[in-house]
């Protein structure tokens, strides 16, 4: 396809925060739980109630902020965003308008080996609203819907990048870091699942060349990183047509329909955004103070990009390698944990890449699911390396660990998968086949090496797969000379 | 006048307000007296004065982060004109 529009894709990223209690009360911040059961007169908006903010919400955003090459706001404070849904008991969420707590950051990303810094417009910091279930099949044919507050009053921060992002795989590569990120510095779930990670994106696009951003259309409800990409490819295709046809954009908010493969306007009368924000007066301004910054960027973890890049120098893998395991944090500490016990950086990273992302994936699970404990992994390529057990028969007993959690001495033990290595062992089966065989050592004799082959394959028959092929080789040739 | 009856009425949708026509005029207009009031404040010079986002002398009020028991259920929804289910019950909503 020709390049005749240019796409620009600008993302705001909403995260939901690891505290222990909600942003301006001490309800417990959890995932699930009963309907309301985890509410309060504040979270409630009962009248007269008021908000004392959570100082580690601050310290989250903030580390996040640091982590994304942010300024902190020496003075912040909050505003009153208006509007009228059944999910925001109070009629505005609390968020910050004009001060927000970081601004003018960066990340990098790497998309397919092709890097690019994303620009990084603000992070501010605000309440989540309730939950609605709707009564009827979707929220247009209910007759009513059931409200939980739960979620209201968990604490967010919102992340907005500048218009930096050209194509539907480079939202996908800056929302994979953005996760990656946030696992590292330990400040939230990032679950796109479970909604702790959420995404919309704005996407415009314009004649290659042209300086004016063309109208954008918001786009909601993408709830993994198959269906982000999704949307954004299907919704360059729709504005694509449309421009080719002559037609305008219409500036609006689209939802993602994840089975129809589709973006679907929502219209509605709250289109025309009016949030007459206003400063929140039931909560105090922020002034940070940059001793106390300074010892939170001196506390942060260590982040995917330096640990890749320590996992290239250090331990000589790949780029490619070092890339995949280092982005995700718990992957990366699996790895490091199975390498303590087992210290060959290569082959570690080739059984984690190959054996257990295939299962992982394949499970669609998660790092912290995995049954198999990291001195088990390390047992496992012990018994490998030191020819208890073939390679084959390692994938074998892998795969049992990953189902049952057992150890490999005991699977091993149970299968009677032990591999035959013992020289005195083998030689009786050896002159065995070599009598049985006359034709094939003839031709191994007369130069045809192939042959051997043969011989081999008919003693792993005898051992039903156990004998060590290398030392079955190593013997056959002795015995033949 | 600074404000318009199209003001008002955009206000009252935002608001989820239903007006009668007499309303929407009473309101026009009342709104417009205060805001002329509000005028005289425009007249006090604040050249050398910094915005202000708080009335209060105060910053950084905290809570550390521990929880509270939360409200029994059976409390939360004591004001809920309906339930259903342990969650507030409400209309269609679009
Ligand atoms: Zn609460």
């Amino acid at each position: 396809m020709s390049q005749k529009y240019e796409t620009v894709i600008g993302l705001e990223i909403h995260v939901e925060l690891k505290t222990a209690t909600k942003i301006f009360c001490p309800c417990p911040n959890e995932f699930g739980g009963e309907p309301n059961t985890h509410v309060c007169p504040v979270c409630l908006g009962l009248p007269g109630v008021m908000p004392v903010f959570n100082k580690r919400v601050l310290e989250f955003a903030v580390k996040a902020g640091l982590a994304l090459s942010c300024e902190i706001a020496s003075y912040s404070k909050f505003d009153r965003k208006n509007y009228y849904y059944p999910d925001l008991p109070k009629n505005y969420q609390v968020s910050q308008y004009d001060l927000p707590i970081c601004k003018l950051g960066s990340v990098e990303i790497n998309n397919n080996g092709e890097v690019k810094t994303i620009g990084i417009t603000r992070i501010h910091m605000e309440e989540d609203a309730g939950k609605l279930l709707h009564g009827g099949a979707t929220i247009t044919s209910s007759n009513y819907s059931r409200v939980d507050l739960n979620r209201t009053g968990v604490p967010l921060i919102e992340i907005v990048s500048e218009p930096d992002l050209r194509s539907a795989e480079e939202a996908r590569a800056y929302m994979e870091k953005m996760k990656a990120i946030l696992e590292y510095l330990d400040v939230s779930d990032v679950k796109m699942e479970q909604g702790s990670l959420r995404c919309d994106a704005n996407i415009s696009l314009r004649l290659v060349g042209a300086e004016k951003l063309g109208t954008k259309a918001e786009i909601k409800n993408m709830n993994s990183f198959r269906s982000l990409q999704r949307a954004i490819e299907y919704e360059v295709e729709r504005q694509t047509e449309i421009l080719d046809e002559g037609g305008r954009i219409v500036q609006e908010t689209r939802s993602w329909d994840e089975e129809k493969g589709i973006t679907v306007s929502m219209r509605s009368k709250e289109e025309a955004h009016d949030y007459r924000y206003l400063p929140e007066p039931d909560l105090v301004p922020i002034i940070v103070d940059p001793k106390w910054v300074n010892e939170l960027r001196a506390s942060l973890p260590e982040l995917p990009d330096a640990r890749k890049k320590r996992f290239v120098k250090e331990l000589g893998l790949s780029e490619y390698d070092a890339g995949i395991i280092t982005g995700s944090r718990a992957l990366a500490d699996y790895f490091d944990e199975v390498m303590i016990k087992y210290n060959d950086p290569k082959t570690v990273a080739n059984w984690v890449m190959g054996e257990l992302l295939r299962l992982i994936n394949a499970g669609d699970m998660e790092i912290t699911e995995n049954k198999i404990k990291p001195d088990q992994f390390a047992a496992l390529l012990q018994l490998q390396a030191d020819g208890t057990i073939s390679g084959k028969m390692a994938k074998t007993v892998f795969e049992e660990m990953f189902a049952t959690g057992k150890g490999p001495e005991t699977i091993v033990k149970e299968k009677g998968m032990v591999q035959i290595s013992d020289e005195g062992a083998l030689a009786t089966l050896i002159e065995k086949v070599i009598a049985a065989n006359p034709r094939s050592v003839e031709d191994y004799k007369a130069g045809k090496e192939k042959a051997i082959g043969f011989l081999v394959g008919q003693i792993m028959k005898e051992t039903k797969g156990q004998a060590n092929p290398g030392v079955v080789n190593k013997l056959l040739i002795e015995k033949m000379k | 006048m600074k404000i318009s009856k199209q003001d008002v009425e955009h206000v009252a949708v935002l608001s989820r307000l239903e007006l009668s026509e007499n309303e929407k005029e009473n309101y026009t207009e009342t709104l417009n007296s205060i805001l002329e009031y509000m005028e005289l404040l425009n007249r006090v010079d604040t050249s050398d004065v910094e915005p202000t986002a708080h009335v209060l002398p105060l910053i950084n009020i905290f809570r550390e982060d521990k929880p509270h028991e939360p409200l029994d259920r059976k409390m939360a929804l004591a004001n809920a004109p309906d339930e259903e289910d342990g969650c507030f019950k409400v209309p269609r909503i679009v």
